[in-house]
């Protein structure tokens, strides 16, 4: 396939488009409603926190292809070469007819003022090119990332519940449409065109992209990658960019040097070794977090809460560890299990603990040119009693006011070690080094808490801000130990139905 | 002339649950939003700067690096506004560019125009403005304790509150306080002016109230009314927050537009629009009440404190209508209310989905959730015994004899249907079980009166046309954001010409069609526009009926119009026929219609009168779980019964209840507006500000309209939905109170301020467990 050297390519409804000359920086939603007036897709924060931008992705994963939705508004174009893109525009077929999702959604009245619907829709085909007969908590993680201010949800949840209920019409492109009886476990003659053009799209070279004076590398392989951060050591490290992308939308900085990590060979793996399980820098979170759910099952509900579907979808763990903010959720989680990263400059590699990285606010232990290559997560150690809890003001996609995670071995009733992490009390990630004193060596008893709780103090002086007071969060983070005391005492310990109100049904 | 049995019949028709009418185009993505318009060649942009102070003078602006930056066309100033420099609703306290002195952090100084939408932002931020600092008022408390008002204090009284009180056998004293709302309307505020021959203009505006924006552009631009035209499709959303506070955005782009003489946009970005624009007041309350050894009240003396902002807006109407919902469902003997609208440095607040109405009675809920708790009673019970009489005890405070009071029968029906007993019961025993998680429960109920407190507003005016294929086309005062009106109006005028709704199309609201409109406001869109409606409707239908009863030969008030045919003395021919013949015999085939609400009138002095045409009515039960560690807290079940009157469409006002229902949940709960001590709003993105989300609708989640007819000759004796239900989440809030008080085993009233974030109800939750009533 010829191609222009400066340019993208991509499948969007089914045609090559091929795009010369982009502002790396250009978000796939300015594209979209700017450049080809595709205007379906709305603007509603520009920061990934609304959904109303939401446009699904398709990629080949496993002789399959996958559908995701991410966020148009934060997603730098370029990101799209050697994909597939679909937007609310997509969705009808040739004669005008609705797709399934849509015609739920107005057969049950799940749209009032509009404006965030078709943002819905696309969380809502993505949910349903997986599950057409989704339960409640599957419909909740697909939309989790989507407001609606009119309708209250209901009528939503409803039509996402029906939407398998739907024939499909007989003129659909099976690569949209599930047809109707078919196996889906059967990879279609339509669907094996789309992989096949979707191979010829990959490029087995890095990929350079230059306007004006920005550049835009997206590397081949790793090796690739660390030449080029180590001649550019001031060039941005764009992964998912669902931070990165506010830089540009909110803050309004030009990023002259982007490297895009996603095309990089060897970095959108999960490997399992001995020193545990390895997840490179371009694994999404949703990924890496259903891979890490199965062994941590213990961290599943931080995962559902962590962002929203398309956030996860398009971000890295990788991406929040190095991004090292004070309430990212994932440092908290894995410092207590004994996460270490990797990192690479040059040719040259090293691993540290991952709680070693965070030296203080925005600054880290990394060097002029390197980057973290992967983040290794030991495997689970069945003798350890693990938690980890997120406190914020809703449930969905919020930042915690603090986020705790305790890893806990008794020997009887004797703490033979016990990691404890909290996010939101420091100006990093950080370890409760005195209440971790005061637990180990002694018996797992109420009164050595209540002395942990106290040595809290110590540990912490946590700031107020919008999310929460100073007070709140110590009164918060000392009651959270206790949590987890109540949940692992080693008499009559308190199950999750009786700690935790979203563990309590109706 | 028309049988008026059949109309009679046709008047209270049932409703139909048909879709909204853009529904098709709002899942396709072709539903158009100001932002979508094609835009026209030579279109310019506009971004604002905003001012970094709370309250300061403006010293000095040097603009050169914003006009050396790349696209920019052009930098506006205050002094750069031809006509009058302000754009408030009712007083002129509201500049639209801030001319020397800035009252809050985030008013709009200049504007920049540039090429593009980016360029115009990135310009923005090179403006080097000096200011020398005033001093600021940021929380209303200290506005009041400054006395620091927008306008003057609000009086009501009845009776002799003093004495009642003294002579009350129980009293209780307390303070209350409410936070305010961001509107988060998804389609944030959007203007986009063009100019026009002979120094016209035509705004595209995401606006509630297209007729005031035509007035102030007007007022800006030196401009005659006619010269303006506001057009207004659909918004993505409005809720209040764009009936007077698209003022501002409309004149800023339409000065650029007439300055340049090009076509200009101002679509603002989410940050700039929740940093500039006002929200839902917060109120602050003190209130002394006296009651009986059965709860029941004897007299209430209350002082209420709105945050106004730095300017009137709207607050002069939002603090009336909380004074007149201070009763909510119940009879208060003796009562004293002060309404106090607080100047701070902040946004200036404004209309949002209840107007004030949800501000007053949850006052009035919270004092007697309180007596409720010191009388170790049920809180149910105590409601029930202060709810308005129907012979007796059934005159407001300010005067209005209630004559259409169902919330006796609602809250029996709702008390049954909900479990209530039986689940108080499980309550408890799961609470006597449970030490860290606490469980709790409540039923409140709602009385909300509808119309514009301001007489003349009560009206309304339509165009109906129908086209010689039969097809009609209504065009209304109203604006459609997402409430479904259009959706109403077209089924009124359906069934009155007895066509398919499918044939009736409604249009964009156009000043230039319909003037002298009202804002879409008040939960008064359908009431006063479907009414406009049908009388244009009835009138083309009595020309059509006299027409065919000439070509059937029957009589006029025999002709019927059924399915789409009409058909008289066994005769009949389908609507398109008859409409063809009809005008080739030079009948006039369209109309327009008007309607005004009778029996209206106020003494805003005195603050008596009859503001409300009738009331609407509904009640809630809210079941929650609360987490006496972290204060995080779960609605587990709710349970509404509206009254919406005979429903024009039972789907749309079941969504207008829910999603009032779960929008008000918010305000209750997790959306917290925080300023930090400069003044700035440190919760302006979605990021830091959150309204509810998808898990935050309870799985167990009934919703049930009651069985009712406005007594009022309303539209199809409908009641109004809009704002009414956002009461109904009073009920979470205080099943979370309930929640709280029994970690006191209930003898504590928990000092819960709203919103009920965590952080909020773990003070609480320590306050009950040290023993006090107050934080």
């Amino acid at each position: 396939m010829g191609t222009s050297k400066n340019a993208i390519r991509f499948i969007l409804d089914g045609k090559l488009i091929e795009i010369e000359n982009i502002d790396p920086t250009r978000t796939l939603l300015q594209y979209l409603r700017e450049d080809i007036r595709r205007v379906g897709s709305k603007e509603g924060c520009a920061e990934g926190d609304c959904g109303a931008c939401t446009v699904v992705v398709g990629e080949a994963v496993d002789q399959r292809i996958r559908f995701r939705a991410v966020n148009a508004c934060i997603q730098f174009l370029p990101t799209m070469d050697g994909k597939m893109l679909f937007t609310v525009e997509s969705l009808i077929s040739s004669r005008q007819q609705l797709h399934p999702v849509q015609q739920s959604m107005v057969d049950y009245h799940g749209s009032q003022c509009g404006f965030c619907t078709p943002g819905f829709i696309m969380s809502m085909f993505a949910l349903y090119k997986t599950d057409a007969d989704p339960d409640r908590k599957a419909i909740d993680d697909a939309l989790s990332g989507n407001l609606c201010r009119c309708t209250g949800y209901r009528s939503i949840i409803e039509a996402t519940q029906h939407m398998g209920e739907y024939p499909v019409s007989a003129d659909a492109d099976p690569i949209i449409y599930r047809p109707a009886g078919e196996n889906v476990e059967d990879v279609s003659a339509q669907e094996q065109e789309m992989l096949e053009r979707l191979d010829q799209l990959q490029r087995k070279q890095g990929l350079q992209l230059k306007y004006g004076d920005a550049q835009y590398f997206a590397p081949a392989s790793i090796d690739e990658l660390a030449g080029i951060y180590q001649q550019n050591p001031d060039a941005c490290i764009l992964a998912g960019g669902t931070d990165v992308g506010l830089w540009v939308t909110k803050q309004l900085r030009d990023l002259p040097k982007v490297i895009y990590l996603g095309n990089t060979a060897g970095l959108n793996q999960i490997n399992e070794t001995d020193a545990g399980i390895e997840i490179g820098a371009a694994v999404s979170l949703t990924d890496a977090f259903d891979y890490l759910a199965t062994e941590y099952p213990e961290l599943a509900e931080m995962f559902r809460r962590f962002s929203s579907v398309p956030v996860r979808n398009a971000a890295t763990l990788v991406g929040n560890i190095a991004n090292g903010s004070p309430i990212g959720d994932s440092m908290p989680a894995l410092i207590p299990i004994g996460a270490r990263i990797k990192l690479r400059q040059g040719s040259k590699s090293r691993e540290i603990p991952l709680e070693d990285l965070y030296i203080d606010y925005q600054k880290n232990a990394m060097q002029s040119g390197e980057f973290i290559e992967s983040v290794i997560v030991p495997k689970r150690d069945e003798s350890m009693k693990f938690r980890c809890y997120k406190i914020c003001k809703r449930f969905d996609q919020d930042i915690s006011a603090v986020c705790a995670a305790f890893a806990l071995r008794l020997d009887g009733d004797v703490v033979a070690s016990i990691d404890i992490a909290y996010g939101g009390m420091a100006a990093i990630p950080k370890r409760a080094a005195q209440a971790e004193a005061v637990l180990s060596g002694n018996s797992w008893n109420e009164d050595t808490v209540r002395q942990a709780m106290n040595a809290l103090s110590k540990d912490f002086s946590p700031l107020t801000d919008m999310r929460a007071s100073a007070a709140y969060r110590r009164l918060a983070a000392a009651n959270l130990l206790y949590r987890f005391y109540l949940e692992t005492r080693t008499q009559d310990a308190l199950t999750s139905e009786a700690v935790n109100v979203f563990a309590v049904q109706a | 002339m028309e049988n008026p049995a059949t109309m009679q019949a046709r008047e209270v028709a049932p409703g139909q649950s048909i879709p909204h009418e853009s529904a098709a185009l709002h899942v396709s993505g072709e539903a158009t939003y100001i932002d979508d318009i094609p835009e026209l060649a030579g279109t310019c942009f506009v971004a604002l700067g905003l001012s970094q102070r709370a309250h300061a003078r403006v010293t000095h602006i040097d603009y050169q690096a914003v006009k050396s930056s790349p696209g920019v066309v052009m930098v506006m100033g205050a002094e750069d506004i031809p006509g009058v420099n302000d754009c408030g609703p009712i007083i002129h306290d509201d500049p639209i560019l801030a001319d020397g002195l800035v009252e809050y952090y985030g008013q709009p100084i200049f504007a920049v125009v540039a090429t593009s939408f980016i360029a115009a932002r990135k310009a923005v931020g090179k403006a080097v403005i000096e200011y020398e600092d005033l001093p600021a008022i940021i929380d209303v408390r200290e506005a009041k304790r400054q006395k620091s008002w927008v306008l003057p204090p609000a009086r009501l009284r009845r009776g002799d509150a003093q004495t009642a009180l003294e002579k009350s056998p129980r009293r209780i004293k307390g303070e209350i306080s409410v936070g305010g709302q961001e509107h988060f309307y998804l389609e944030g505020q959007i203007s986009y002016a063009a100019p026009k021959e002979d120094g016209c203009i035509h705004l595209w505006c995401s606006t509630q109230h297209p007729t005031e924006m035509q007035h102030v552009v007007a007022h800006v631009l030196g401009l005659d009314l006619n010269q303006v035209v506001v057009e207004m499709r659909r918004m993505g959303g409005g809720f209040g927050g764009k009936e007077s506070q698209s003022a501002i955005f409309a004149c800023i782009a339409s000065v650029a537009a007439y300055r340049l003489n090009c076509p200009v946009k101002l679509r603002l970005d989410r940050d700039d629009d929740m940093v500039a624009t006002g929200k839902r007041h917060g109120f602050h309350y003190e209130y002394e009440v006296g009651f009986d050894d059965d709860g029941l009240i004897r007299a209430v003396s209350i002082e209420m404190a709105a945050q106004a902002g730095f300017s009137a807006d709207l607050t002069g109407p939002v603090v009336t209508r909380a004074v007149c919902h201070l009763d909510n469902a119940y009879y208060i003997n003796d009562v004293s209310i002060d309404a106090f609208s607080a100047k701070t440095n902040t946004q200036s607040n404004t209309a949002f989905r209840g107007f004030g109405g949800p501000q007053g009675a949850i006052a009035i809920e919270y004092i007697i959730d309180n007596i409720a708790r010191n009388l170790g009673k049920d809180s149910l019970e105590v409601r029930k015994l202060n709810f308005y009489g129907k012979d007796d005890r059934n005159v407001t405070p300010y005067g209005q004899l209630i004559t259409d009071n169902i919330i006796h029968e609602l809250v029996d029906q709702l008390e049954t249907s909900s479990d209530y007993w039986i689940r108080r019961e499980a309550v408890e025993k799961y609470n006597s079980e449970n030490t860290i998680l606490r469980k709790g429960l409540a039923l409140t109920p709602v009385k909300f009166g509808i119309s514009f407190n301001v007489v003349h507003f009560n009206q309304a005016g339509a165009l109906v046309h129908i086209y010689t294929d039969g097809t009609a086309l209504v065009n209304h005062g109203g604006t459609e954001m997402g409430q479904g009106l259009h959706t109403k109006v077209a089924q009124v005028v359906a069934l009155e010409l007895g066509i398919d709704v499918q044939n009736v199309r409604t249009t964009a609201t156009d000043t230039s069609k319909v003037p002298n409109t009202s804002a879409t406001a008040a939960s008064t869109g359908a009431d006063l526009n479907a009414k406009a409606a049908q009388d244009a409707a009835r009138q083309i239908r009595n020309r059509l009926a006299l027409f065919a009863a000439k070509h059937f030969n029957g009589d006029a008030s025999e002709v019927a119009f059924i399915d789409g045919r009409v058909s008289s003395n066994d005769k009949s021919m389908s609507f398109a026929e008859l409409v063809n013949l009809a005008y080739q015999s030079r009948v006039q085939l369209w109309s327009d219609g008007f309607y005004k609400t009778p029996d209206l009138h106020w003494d805003a002095k005195t603050l008596q009168g009859r503001p409300f045409y009738y009331f609407a009515y509904g009640a809630a039960v809210s079941e929650v779980v609360i987490d006496t560690l972290s204060g995080e807290f779960k609605l587990l079940r709710a349970d509404l019964l509206h009254d919406a009157g005979n429903s024009i469409n039972p789907a749309i006002d079941i969504g207008q209840v829910e999603g009032a229902f779960i929008q008000g949940m918010g305000w209750l709960t997790s959306e917290e507006l925080v300023w930090d001590a400069d003044g700035r709003l440190t919760t302006h993105a979605p990021s830091t500000y959150k309204i509810p989300t998808i898990t935050d609708c309870p799985d167990a989640f009934y919703t049930e309209l009651y069985q009712n007819q406005c007594v009022e000759d309303t539209i199809l004796r409908s009641k109004a939905t809009g704002e009414p239900p956002l009461l109904l989440p009073f009920s979470v809030f205080f099943a979370i109170r309930d929640a709280i008080a029994s970690v006191g085993q209930n003898k504590i009233n928990p000092p819960l301020r709203a919103p009920a974030t965590p952080e909020a109800i773990l003070d609480a939750v320590t306050a009950v467990r040290e023993g006090r009533d107050t934080l």
